[in-house]
């Protein structure tokens, strides 16, 4: 499904704090599936990520989104790539605060012009579907980690995208709201979504839910 | 959940923007209903041969300014608001003040 | 189009979601923004009646008049000098005039004493309302003046000027000629000035500058300069009010500035996230211009007509001090409002975008940042 060749990332290029934090990437990432990338801290599997989905370009190298090379597309039509094909879910989670869970899970749909009734159904069906229903009018600022993050996935998956790209999704998560969330990934999984994480943490990584799990390390691929 | 703002927002920004606009119909009001006072005292500041507004009656060299001398518009007086930087300058004579 | 709609309106939700987040401030700045807009229409709104009023009033007053000077002052105009007037080609209806200024000590005010024709019968007078209201005098009362002569003399009141003139008559007393010259102790075919109309509009100008080279010692004023003088006599007046009101614009700027360009690092990583969930520059840009479009053209509308309603149906209270000064006879009068469509749309501009600027420039700055920075956070 997706397609990574050849690929190098470099930040601050031909300044002298030049860093490349990936480095000659080949890899395909097949459809339906839980990728995860594991790696210690500063190996580049949240740069992977951000060129998995498109969030940023590659130095050199080709991203391939199903059979088309999208590393060379314009913004505008990244934007809606993105839009229409991935849901991020970030380590922070990154929740817009003062706004209500509801409200958070609805802003991807915003720029779509799709009507508001059927957004709004969507988001409600989510948190339900994530067991948020009852706490959807919280303001995300009075939300526990777990339940955020849970906002944080319904607002990824508002716009139905077909992957589903989360950064360290347990990082701040002890180990019974991850192994929650490992059963949520095979949830969505179930559903046919295809999944691509990057994690240091074996109690993730290392359960029985993830079919494939590349190795990073100094910005390569491991053996 | 709370109903949608944004046409809330809209609704009340359209009730000012109404107001605003009804503004322009009173005007016209006030405009029509002071034709015949506007027409009268203009008849009689004509005919009386008047060359000012009664406004700057605080002087008698502020109570005609279109008739003052252009090079000493507002005269003499100690604390006469100039329109030369002089009076700025030059204080008043101290017997020409009074509390 | 449908969804066009929808979107602006979802992007609107937001906005609105998004400034009820901060309510206290977001209304602060809408009341500072609308107490803004309400001190300068104010002051336009009441301007520019107060010119048009001038300019309606004064439409009337003599086409042309005529000082005599003497060593760079007034002086009285000579007998025979009416007759020298006449005689100049295009000049007609020369009519003297016969007015003059009286302090009364009693309640501190300058009265404009003017003989009109017709004028009241000798030994009585008409009277300004201004005056009438602050002497307690009515129809049929009695006024005593001390003349230049020494002496108390008595007018009896035949008849106070109608309140609607009193925009331009409310310090008059109109005396009668004989009464102006015994109590002036006016030398007799001696007048104030000369007034005096021309055949031919149009040649105004250069009938006044033929007169002056032939009188060198005559001063004419034009009609023209006159309404001039009004129209740019509230401009200077405006100009005392504007120059009051710098400093709160400079501090509203400063607010602005601070609230626009100082894009806090909340704003900073909200604009990031927006970006990442798949908000194009554009949608962020558009949310922002209807954050301004909701505040500016709120606190335009609510300062706009809080000033009509303040200047047309309140008496303009706040300025009427600037503009009376000392004046004690000043008068009541109710304006006429001129809405000047120009006045208006200079004003939204005027506050509107320098703000919106203020708000989207450094939104699309921080809004073109590459959407990954936040991941990298």
């Amino acid at each position: 499904m997706i397609a990574l060749s050849g690929l190098r990332k470099a930040f601050n290029p031909g300044r002298p704090n030049e860093f490349w934090a990936l480095d000659g990437i080949d890899l395909v990432i097949e459809a339906g599936k839980i990728t995860a990338f594991r790696g210690p801290s500063g190996s580049g599997k949240t740069t992977l990520l951000t060129l998995v989905g498109c969030l940023a370009r590659p130095t050199a190298g080709r991203v391939t989104f199903k059979g088309e090379v999208v590393s060379s597309l314009p913004e505008r039509f990244l934007t809606d790539l993105r839009r229409r094909s991935f849901g991020f879910v970030f380590q922070q989670f990154h929740l817009v605060r003062g706004l209500s869970a509801l409200q958070n899970v609805m802003l991807p749909a915003a720029p779509t012009g799709r009507p508001r009734r059927e957004v709004r159904d969507r988001a409600v069906g989510l948190l339900e579907q994530l067991r948020m229903g009852a706490r959807r009018e919280e303001r995300v600022e009075f939300l526990s980690a777990g339940e955020q993050q849970r906002v944080a996935i319904a607002r990824a998956l508002v716009n139905d995208p077909e992957v589903l790209i989360a950064d360290e999704p347990t990082a701040n998560l002890d180990s019974v709201l991850s192994r929650q969330f490992v059963g949520l990934l095979e949830e969505l999984n179930a559903g046919g979504r295809t999944v691509i994480f990057s994690s240091h943490d074996p109690l993730v990584v290392e359960s029985g839910a993830v079919h494939r799990v590349v190795g990073l390390r100094d910005g390569r691929l491991e053996p | 959940m709370s109903p949608r703002p944004a046409p809330r927002a809209l609704l009340a920004l359209g009730a000012l923007a109404l107001l605003a606009g009804l503004t322009f119909l009173d005007a016209a009001r006030i405009r029509r209903s002071r034709r015949a006072e506007q027409a009268a005292t203009a008849r009689f500041a004509a005919q009386a041969g008047l060359t000012d507004l009664a406004l700057f009656n605080e002087a008698r060299y502020t109570r005609h300014p279109t008739q003052a001398d252009r090079h000493s518009a507002f005269q003499d007086h100690p604390q006469a608001f100039d329109h030369f930087p002089t009076g700025s300058l030059l204080p008043p004579r101290s017997h020409a003040r009074r509390d | 189009m449908r969804a066009g709609i929808e979107r602006q309106l979802a992007l609107l939700d937001f906005t609105v979601a998004s400034l009820a987040r901060r309510k206290a401030r977001n209304l602060g700045l809408l009341a500072v923004f609308a107490l803004l807009v309400f001190l300068l229409a104010s002051v336009t709104l009441f301007t520019r009646a107060l010119r048009q009023e001038a300019a309606a009033v004064l439409a009337g007053t003599p086409e042309v008049i005529l000082q005599r000077m003497v060593a760079g002052r007034h002086e009285l105009v000579p007998p025979g000098y009416r007759e020298r007037l006449g005689r100049i080609r295009g000049v007609q209806k020369v009519e003297g005039r016969l007015w003059g200024y009286y302090f009364d000590p009693v309640i501190r005010a300058n009265y404009t004493f003017m003989v009109t024709d017709p004028a009241p019968r000798d030994g009585t007078i008409a009277i300004g309302p201004a005056l009438a209201r602050l002497r307690g005098l009515a129809e049929g009362g009695t006024l005593a003046f001390r003349s230049y002569a020494g002496e108390l003399r008595a007018f009896r009141v035949a008849a106070v000027l109608p309140q609607p003139t009193e925009l331009a008559s409310a310090d008059l007393v109109l005396v009668s000629e004989k009464d102006f010259r015994a109590f002036f102790a006016y030398p007799e075919g001696c007048f104030t000035d000369l007034a005096f109309s021309v055949a031919n509009p149009q040649e105004a100008r250069t009938v006044a500058a033929k007169l002056v080279r032939d009188l060198p010692d005559a001063r004419a004023i034009l009609r023209e300069d006159s309404l001039r003088a009004y129209a740019s006599l509230f401009d200077w007046r405006e100009g005392l009010v504007l120059a009051m009101l710098a400093g709160a614009l400079l501090a509203f700027g400063i607010l602005a500035w601070d609230k626009a360009s100082g894009l806090s690092a909340e704003e900073r990583r909200e604009i990031g996230i927006l970006k990442a969930i798949g908000w194009e520059t554009g949608d962020i840009l558009r949310m922002k211009a209807w954050e301004g479009v909701l505040l500016c053209l709120t606190a335009f509308l609510l300062g706009y007509v809080a000033a009509y309603a303040h200047v047309f149906h309140g008496g303009a209270g706040l300025l009427e001090p600037v503009l009376k000064g000392w004046a004690v006879l000043y008068p009541r009068f109710a304006l006429t409002p001129v809405l000047d469509g120009l006045d208006l749309l200079t004003l939204l501009l005027l506050t509107c975008v320098p703000y919106t600027a203020a708000v989207l420039v450094p939104t699309w700055r921080a809004a073109t940042t590459d959407p990954d920075s936040v991941m990298r956070s």
